[in-house]
This record gives structure tokens, C-alpha cells and sequence, in this order.
């Protein structure tokens, strides 16, 4: 069994009117069968409103199933009891970097989850130590994360996490809010942690060159897993992401247009070497 | 413009007023307070005074950085003076019109401004020697004989230290809001009093939206991180008693002792 399974998995939000009389139920989260193995990175790609932020946030326990069953390093979500150990095992980095460094300064903010575990002072420091170094910013220990930008404030959430010493780190569109700059240094900084460390992560995000790294993309659609497969499988279906509102990388979109006009290119190009090289190729023979 | 505000007031340098534990600082400022109060005459302001000045030379404060802070108490200071100077009943010194001033009302006067002075640069001195964070978690570990009472000690230190790191964060959202809304024709400059509040509404509303959405992302943020309370927490920086620590509670002791008895004599 993967370190993170979910069976049937289904969440409704209940609407409310002001009296508190049910006026509808949204299917946020529709039938989810999720099989991750430890050591796997997975993306979870989506538009606005496909249920891929309530699927994450059922895997750190911050909200239960309302069908279903999640289970993490084989404990089931919806047991009271082993709430603070799925936290712990399950990191989570959120989307907007402000709100949520609690620190006022960066060491202090990375030893927040490690204090809240009870772990004895000289420890707190190794594990600050080894985690701020782990996503390189252990230069910026002493700074007020007011002065940092937002993909080295990114970068101290992850530290953060890990300092937690998680087996998974779940991360909820961590590079919605960055420059392109930002960006990269998070998805860098996530790839190092998923290969040096050899940890689970979860990615969800939206922008597609971010998954090119993924070992599997689950594509979501209306609560509903739509599409699964490697980032070439996935991107090799560009008329389909098109139907779910999704954008596919430049790169592949110009391979895929000049597949449609004929140019014999093989399906599913991610990067732009990789289109360079099958050109050549083509100039060649 | 409002981003140029500085908070907490900390003046940031190496020095042994700086490294002194939290907690020695708090409690000698209070006894440093109380002192100032139970003066009767003017040789206990002076050993005060000689007291100040030697920690404001240890601390390595510039002495004009600690006089910039008293502007804003300057009218409250000038005040306090007025008042005591000319409503103090007895002995006549001098009378123009229908103010008096007596023997009794001087002395007042002036040892009301020498007090309140005194009172504000020894605090001030205080925030400025000491980060925020620091002072923090100096109050909840003092605080934490009150725990018997049920008073939520840690939980209030935490509320405190969180909204000292949010204090910038939403300034400069203040900020974004303000110009947004100069840029949609707002004007916050002109008209009278109540006509510059009414403007101010369409500021903070949104301020306020946000900040509870602010405050909702952080507490699952903080829930994420296994945060439950002060039960079972251990604390990356614990405060530890060094010797210069029992060397502080030491000084301010003797000053107690001194200044008072000099002070009552």
C-alpha cells in the first residue's frame, strides 16, 4: 500500500443561507481513487475550482472525508487519534507565502513545527539548520521574512515542513502568487527535496511547466480525476487538456500545431531541446 | 508613506544592555518605575538620573535617537506642566491676570515633568534594547505564576507575537487600499475632521476583509504545523539566566536600595 491512498473519496460543501438552512451541496471532490507510492513525485494539475486544494487538504487531515477514506502512511484521516501524527508525516505548504510564516524571523519560523512536536532545543536548532540549508537559504536565517521575496518566502515554508522531518509534503499551488524568477526557485528547491531526500511530494499547481519534472499527473475536472499518466502521455493529449481549460507549454503547443500541418514530430515534446533535436532530426533525413 | 512607520521602536547594536535576558530588563524597568515614584526630594532624581545615564552609555543608545522618541509625548508633558503650575492652591509667587503661580504649584510642575521624563526614556529604553520577540517571550515566562488564575499565558504571548509580525504585512496593504482608491478619485486630504473619517470606511472594510482572511489562512497554516497550544511545547530559544543576568537583577537591587534611601531621607 502507497503512502497516500484515498478510496471513493468524496467531499460536498454545504451551502449555508443566513438562517443556516441548507440552500446546496457542491461536489468538490468527486470518487477519488489516489495510489502514491513513498519516494514518488506526483502533480495534481487543474483550473480554478476543480477540487484539486480540497482533495490536498485531505491529506494533511484538514478536512475530512465526507465519503470515503484517506489513508496516510496507513493511517485513516478520520481517526481523531492520529491527527497530529498524519500532520506531522504529511507536511503542507499553502499558496500565499504571507500567511503562513509565523516567525518573525526565518530561523525562528522554521523551528515553529518542530516546537509545536515537543523535539528537545538542540535538536530544534540541527533540524533548522539542515532544512534551511536544504532549500538554500540558510544565508537569510537571521532576516524578517518581511524582507525577503516570494519564492525565498516560499522557500522558508517548505524549510519549514521539513524541519518536520515529513515523509510527504503536500504543496497547494506554492507558485501561484510568484514572479517566473520565484517560481523556479521553488519548483528547484522541490525537485532537490523529491531527489536528495527522497520525499513524497504532491504537487498541485496549475502551470503546466511545472509538471514536467512529475514521475505521474493527475489531471482534475469537476471533483473528478479526468486524466492520469506521465507528463509526456498527458501532454501528447493536447486537444483534450484544450476541452479542460488547461494550457499546455508553448513548446509543446508549436510541436503539436506543426504535427497538425504535418511535420512528422513524435507526440508529447516537453522541452525546447527536445523539439530542437527532433528538427534536426527531421532537417537531417 | 506609511510603510516609513518603525514599530517596537528596537535599536538594532552589540551591546550588554541588548544581550541582558528579557526578563531582567521587564523587571528592572517596573522596579526603575516604582522607584521614580517614591522620591521626596531631589537627590534620589539625581542618583536616578546617574543610574539612567550609565545604562543608556552601556546600552550604546545614541542619547539623540532616545530624545527623538520623546516629541511625541512633548504636549502631554507640556500639559501636565500647565495645569500643575497654575491650579495648585497655596502660597503666592507670582500673579498676572487672573493665573497664579505658587510655591507649591513650581514644585510640583517640575517634578512631575522630571518624573514623566525619566519614566519615558527608562521604558523607552527598554523597547529599544530589547527585539520585540524577545520582550514576548520575557512577559510569558513572567506571566506564568498567573497561570494558577487560568489565564491564558502562552496563548496571549502567541497573539502578540503574531501581530507584531502582521503589523507590516498589513500597513502595506493599507497602502495598496489607499492608492487604489486614489486612483478610483478618493480623496483623504481635504475637508474637515469628520469628512476625512468618513473616508477613511472605504478603507477599512476591505482592511478588515482581508485581515480575517489573513487570520483564517493562518490558523490552518498553523494547524498544518501541529500547532495545539502551549501543552507539550518546547522552545527553540529558552531563556536561560546567564551571569550577567544575575549581575543585572544585582545593579538594579543596589539602585533600589540607594536611590530610595536617598530619595526618602
Amino acid at each position: 500500500m502507497g503512502i497516500i491512498r484515498t478510496k471513493e473519496l468524496v467531499y460536498e460543501y454545504i451551502r449555508r443561507d443566513e438562517e443556516g438552512n441548507v440552500e446546496g451541496i457542491t461536489t468538490a471532490v468527486d470518487k477519488v481513487n489516489l495510489d502514491v507510492q513513498a519516494g514518488e513525485f506526483i502533480a495534481i494539475l487543474g483550473h480554478n475550482g476543480s477540487g484539486k486544494s480540497t482533495l490536498a487538504k485531505h491529506i494533511n487531515a484538514i478536512l475530512n472525508p465526507t465519503e470515503g477514506t484517506v489513508w496516510v502512511d496507513g493511517m485513516d484521516t478520520a481517526e481523531e487519534e492520529h491527527i497530529w501524527d498524519i500532520r506531522q508525516r504529511a507536511g503542507m505548504v499553502f499558496q500565499n507565502p504571507d500567511n503562513q510564516i509565523i516567525g518573525q524571523v526565518v530561523e525562528e519560523d522554521v523551528g515553529f513545527g518542530p516546537e509545536n512536536m515537543g523535539v528537545p532545543t538542540k535538536e530544534i536548532w540541527e533540524r533548522v539548520e539542515e532544512s534551511l540549508r536544504a532549500v538554500g537559504m540558510y544565508e537569510y536565517r537571521r532576516h524578517s521574512p518581511n524582507k525577503l521575496s516570494g519564492g525565498q518566502k516560499q522557500r522558508v515554508s517548505i524549510a519549514g515542513v521539513l524541519a518536520m522531518h515529513p515523509k510527504c509534503i503536500v504543496l497547494d499551488e506554492p507558485t501561484a502568487m510568484l514572479d517566473p524568477k520565484g517560481r523556479k526557485e521553488v519548483i528547484r528547491a522541490v525537485r532537490g527535496l523529491n531527489q536528495v531526500e527522497g520525499i513524497t511530494v504532491v504537487l498541485i499547481t496549475h502551470y503546466m511547466e511545472e509538471i514536467i519534472h512529475a514521475d505521474r499527473v493527475f489531471v482534475m475536472d469537476n471533483g473528478r480525476i479526468a486524466m492520469e499518466g506521465t507528463p509526456r502521455e498527458i501532454f501528447s493529449q493536447v486537444e483534450r487538456l484544450k476541452a479542460l481549460r488547461l494550457d499546455v507549454p508553448q513548446v509543446t503547443l508549436l510541436a503539436h500545431e506543426l504535427r497538425e500541418k504535418g511535420v512528422r514530430l513524435p507526440e508529447g515534446i516537453l522541452t525546447v531541446e527536445e523539439l530542437a533535436d527532433a528538427l534536426a532530426f527531421l532537417a537531417e533525413g | 508613506m506609511l510603510r516609513d512607520i518603525t514599530l517596537g521602536q528596537y535599536y538594532q547594536t552589540e551591546s550588554v544592555i541588548h544581550r541582558l535576558d528579557p526578563r531582567v530588563k521587564l523587571g528592572g524597568t517596573l522596579l526603575y518605575i516604582i522607584s521614580v515614584f517614591l522620591f521626596r526630594n531631589f537627590l534620589g532624581y539625581g542618583v536616578a538620573a546617574i543610574f539612567l545615564a550609565t545604562v543608556i552609555g552601556l546600552s550604546r543608545v545614541p542619547f539623540r535617537f532616545i530624545v527623538k522618541g520623546m516629541k511625541a509625548i512633548v504636549f502631554l508633558l507640556l500639559i501636565t506642566v500647565v495645569f500643575n503650575l497654575f491650579l495648585t492652591p497655596g502660597t503666592e509667587l507670582v500673579s498676572v491676570w487672573k493665573l497664579t503661580v505658587t510655591v507649591e504649584g513650581l514644585r510640583t510642575a517640575v517634578t512631575m515633568a522630571v518624573r514623566l521624563t525619566m519614566l519615558i526614556i527608562g521604558s523607552s529604553l527598554m523597547t529599544l534594547t530589547t527585539t520585540p520577540n524577545n520582550l514576548t517571550d520575557g512577559m510569558e515566562s513572567m506571566m506564568k505564576p498567573f497561570k494558577v488564575f487560568h489565564v491564558p499565558v502562552h496563548e496571549v504571548a502567541m497573539i502578540m507575537s503574531i501581530a507584531l509580525r502582521f503589523i507590516p504585512i498589513l500597513l502595506e496593504e493599507t497602502d495598496k487600499i489607499m492608492k487604489a482608491q486614489i486612483a478610483r478619485g478618493a480623496d483623504f486630504e481635504t475637508g474637515n475632521i469628520i469628512k476625512r473619517a468618513r473616508a477613511l470606511v472605504p478603507i477599512l472594510v476591505p482592511l478588515f476583509i482581508s485581515a480575517f482572511r489573513r487570520a483564517n489562512d493562518l490558523a490552518m497554516a498553523m494547524e498544518a504545523r501541529c500547532y495545539r497550544g502551549g501543552e507539550g511545547r518546547t522552545k527553540m530559544k529558552p531563556l536561560i539566566y546567564q551571569r550577567r543576568d544575575r549581575l543585572g537583577y544585582l545593579c538594579i537591587f543596589v539602585y533600589l536600595v540607594v536611590s530610595v534611601a536617598a530619595g526618602r531621607l
